[in-house]
């Protein structure tokens, strides 16, 4: 039963911290190089910007939604199941969502970067 | 600016592994939660092990955007993935655990993808806004653009 409701767990990280990671990338390249902004505007002008973007907060939701299945999972199934199905499914299910709604050039170098990882990380939980 | 990129990439790795560890270790010390117990699990950030998680998952959220605001996705992502790693050498030194040959090949595959992802281009300069910011990296992006076509 527990390795049920950890493998949901497992579903609903990956789901939740792709859409996440992808919002929080939109955010991010629309507020521009954190750096770049610090130096010419200050810190102040940076936070005003990032809380400014309302992507931001929706991306926020999803990470709290993910941490909090990873609070859940991590209560039903090992730290060494949880943690590294979800990276894995989510480093594949990232390359795929970057493609579709960030318009990253996904080229070859980055799919065998993705698998690698993903088939690593999976690899470190046998 | 490579130094300071290398510089945010390795904090991304690093708090998020101590992040996910004192989480954990906390989490395990609770005991089981249950969906007839959420404020229990709610309750659970006021255990020091889990506070000091979280305020390590903080820091890791604040180099993770400031990543994210000069790098694509399937850049940063994959290059910071080497934390993996880090809590198999450091079960593997401080705690004289075993690692097995299977977790060895993790290790290498998950090497092998974060060098390659972190040898190519860290923005792709395929958007109109990334076509603004790319002039940080613009040499590798140029060469990279053709490579990657």
């Amino acid at each position: 039963m527990n390795d049920l409701y950890a493998w949901a767990a497992i579903a609903v990280i990956t789901l939740a911290a792709t859409t996440g990671d992808v919002l929080l990338a939109y955010s991010m390249k629309r507020v521009g190089h954190v750096g770049e902004l610090w130096q010419s505007h200050g810190l102040l002008a940076v936070i005003g910007r990032v809380l400014s973007t309302p992507t931001f907060f929706l991306g926020v939701m999803a990470m709290g939604v993910a941490f909090y299945s990873l609070l859940f999972g991590l209560s039903w199934g090992n730290l060494s199941l949880v943690v590294p199905a979800s990276a894995s499914l989510t480093f594949v299910a990232n390359a795929v969502a970057a493609r579709i709604f960030l318009h990253e050039r996904v080229g070859r170098r980055r799919w065998l970067a993705a698998v690698l990882v993903a088939a690593g990380v999976a690899l470190m939980a046998v | 600016m490579t130094f300071r990129k290398y510089l945010v990439l390795a904090g991304i790795t690093v708090f998020s592994t101590l992040g996910d560890s004192l989480l954990a270790r906390g989490m395990k010390e609770l005991g089981g939660a249950s969906l007839h117990n959420v404020t229990g699990l709610l309750l659970a950030i006021f255990n020091p092990w889990v506070t000091l998680g979280i305020l390590l998952l903080l820091a890791f959220f604040a180099s993770y955007m400031s990543a994210l605001s000069w790098a694509d996705l399937t850049y940063v992502l994959p290059a910071t993935s080497l934390g993996y790693v880090l809590v198999a050498l450091i079960a593997l030194v401080f705690f004289h655990e075993k690692i097995s040959a299977t977790r060895w090949l993790g290790i290498a595959l998950i090497a092998a993808g974060v060098g390659f992802v972190a040898a190519g281009p860290s923005l792709t300069p395929a958007r109109p806004l990334a076509a603004q910011t790319a002039h940080s990296d613009g040499k590798a992006d140029v060469l990279s653009q053709e490579a990657e076509l």
